[in-house]
């Protein structure tokens, strides 16, 4: 594609910002929408948001394909809540709903055509081990057979290591908390479970703060930004709906994120979501900075093959990700165990 | 990418990228006589390309990528690359593909009615369906068959045939040599040479045809035609479809009603000349 033309990752945000008639598009601009978009796990969510649209006959066509699907995932991984909920109930665990299962649960905007992966819940960290046995009892098993790898969850990480279902081949997360307990943010685990919200499905989800905290922190503190753009579209419609119903929601959000120590994920998360998909911001949010950039870069690194244009760009927050998730002393013995056991 | 081009087999429109000109070459000459829409927009997306840079010439070796990819899949010498493409554009297809019910089968039609014939790699599927494509036949397709969500129908997916190990001297020996690709010997999946399907099977790709008979063939042993039940069959189906799960309601409708509606037998057949007499003889007797 020329250096002219709009690249296809852009013309994907703003067809989602709705800045670009999907008509305005030329034929061919379609095959880069269309790869940014599955490269980003996002074309339901494309073909809901354009729903209506004048599209090409065979572009409608695709979005009605991938809109029957996301439905059918969608029921499963709802299904799989349930499921989960019937293994931990009878031993009164209580569990909170976490991420795109979450969304789906509340009905939210951008649960609509929302790709849901593995099922996330988080339970108070004395329930995590009789959470376990639940599962293990209820028909979950082991994933990871490495004994450092499970060594590294156990001691580490703030979920436990995952485990799938045998019959129904589906993944569970457990967490315990929402950061890595090594990550240099510590967020409040307690306040989560304690003050989660019953969703319109009857299961617990967080309350609208701490979901957008969540998903801020799950985008900017924790990984790499791969899937960002999903993350921050999440992020964009659900702020966006909270503030609307409730109008003290950004208040409120300031508070959460301070609580959790997450003011600077939250914001930036905001800022972004402001850039790319020119969400509104209350005064106070709308700032600047100048390393915001560098994010934006990374989220709009694909080609029109949906392929990762900048791979030195991609591996330096792959390297964040884990700086942030652990001491640097650790990081190197870390890194030293798995670069031994390629 | 460098070099590309755009394929339509059945209801899919690829588009399939190359580090290298000589996969997207050598598939543009074997797909030179299906119809080429160019405006339109892909289902699909094929990569073929170096896993590093430099690979792109020092020890050529072709990852398969696109929309969906199979995290450990191993290279292929840059020699397969025609082999590599047409591993990604099934891998697409088997994954991705939502509209209808995929069945890993082959198929035939005559009369507007389908013979749908599954079964594991080995089974001879896709040499009876190439053979009886060569008769008054038309080849529906070797690998996939699509059935319609809504009203049951079966929709051919007629790419070019993958002929495999014995079967290419057969097919070679009765058609126009025009009609092969080039020979790819010792892949992983043995000698490889692709039948471009007959004019009729390409220009008819969008016609649908009832399914009227179900087959699972068994290459070796004596002749034998059992009869299977609906349930074997179902279950031997759900196994065979790749996105019978992803489907939901809607995929656990459309198989019951093809496994109802369809009679089924499982073939045993020692040589292609029997396996095709037993499939005329299924097909008059369920007439």
């Amino acid at each position: 594609m020329g250096r002219d033309k709009v690249s296809a990752v852009q013309t994907f945000v703003d067809l989602l910002a709705g800045r670009r008639e999907a008509a305005a598009l030329a034929p061919r601009e379609w095959d880069g929408v269309i790869g940014v978009a599955r490269s980003e796990a996002m074309l339901a969510t494309l073909a809901h948001k354009l729903d209506g649209a004048d599209l090409p006959p065979t572009v409608a066509a695709l979005f009605a394909d991938q809109r029957a699907a996301a439905a059918v995932a969608q029921r499963q991984a709802l299904w799989e809540a349930e499921m989960a909920h019937r293994a931990l109930a009878p031993l009164g665990i209580e569990f909170v709903l976490l991420k795109g299962a979450a969304y789906a649960a509340a009905g939210m905007a951008c649960a609509a055509g929302r790709q849901i992966g593995d099922l996330d819940i988080l339970v108070l960290a004395a329930d995590i081990r009789r959470a376990e046995n639940a599962l293990l009892n209820a028909g979950w098993e082991w994933v990871k057979s490495d004994p450092y790898d499970d060594f590294y969850y156990r001691e580490h990480m703030h979920e436990l290591p995952p485990m799938i279902h045998k019959s129904r081949d589906r993944m569970i997360d457990v967490h315990h908390t929402i950061l890595p307990r090594t990550h240099r943010i510590t967020p409040d685990a307690l306040a989560l479970v304690s003050d989660a919200v019953a969703s319109a499905d009857g299961f617990a989800v967080l309350n609208p703060a701490d979901m957008a905290c969540h998903c801020a922190a799950h985008m900017l503190a924790d990984g790499d930004l791969q899937g960002g753009l999903r993350n921050l579209w999440d992020f964009h419609l659900m702020t966006r709906d909270f503030s609307a119903t409730d109008p003290g929601f950004w208040q409120q959000l300031d508070a959460r994120a301070r609580l959790h120590g997450l003011q600077d994920a939250v914001q930036r998360a905001a800022r972004l979501a402001r850039d790319l998909y020119g969400a509104a911001l209350p005064a106070g949010w709308s700032g600047h900075d100048p390393a915001d950039r560098w994010f934006r870069q990374r989220l709009l690194a694909r080609d029109d093959w949906g392929r990762v244009t900048q791979p030195l760009l991609e591996q330096a927050f792959y390297i964040r990700s884990h700086w942030l998730r652990m001491p640097p002393a650790m990081l190197a013995q870390h890194l030293w165990t798995k670069w031994r056991r390629r | 990418m460098r070099h590309s081009t755009r394929i339509a087999v059945g209801p899919v429109q690829f588009r399939i990228g190359s580090d290298w000109p000589e996969p997207i070459t050598a598939l543009e000459q074997l797909y030179a006589s299906y119809p080429k829409d160019d405006a339109r927009s892909a289902d699909a997306t094929v990569r073929l390309l170096a896993a590093r840079p430099w690979r792109r010439w020092v020890r050529p070796s072709v990852h398969i990528g696109g929309d969906f990819v199979v995290p450990d899949a191993l290279p292929l010498p840059l020699s397969m690359g025609l082999l590599a493409a047409e591993m990604g554009m099934n891998l697409q297809v088997a994954l991705g593909w939502r509209r209808h019910m995929l069945l890993h089968a082959s198929a035939v039609a005559r009369d507007g009615r389908a013979l749908i014939m599954s079964g594991e790699s080995g089974s001879g599927k896709s040499t009876l369906a190439a053979l009886l494509g060569e008769g008054d036949w038309r080849l529906m397709g070797d690998e996939f068959t699509l059935i319609e969500p809504e009203g049951g129908n079966a929709l051919a997916f007629p790419r070019a045939v993958s002929l495999k190990n014995e079967a290419i001297a057969e097919v070679a020996a009765r058609v126009d040599a025009a009609r092969l690709g080039p020979l790819i010997a010792s892949t992983p999946k043995g000698d490889i040479r692709h039948l471009i399907p007959r004019a009729d099977a390409i220009a008819d790709m969008h016609e649908p045809a009832r399914p009227a008979l179900l087959l699972f063939p068994r290459f070796g042993g004596n002749a034998a035609i059992e009869p299977m039940g609906e349930g074997e069959t179902f279950v031997r189906l759900t196994e065979a479809s790749t996105n019978y799960v992803a489907l939901g309601e809607v995929g656990f409708a459309a198989l019951t009603r093809l496994v109802r509606e369809t009679p089924a037998f499982g073939v045993s057949y020692p040589d292609s000349a029997t396996g095709i007499a037993l499939v005329e003889q299924l097909w008059a007797e369920t007439k």
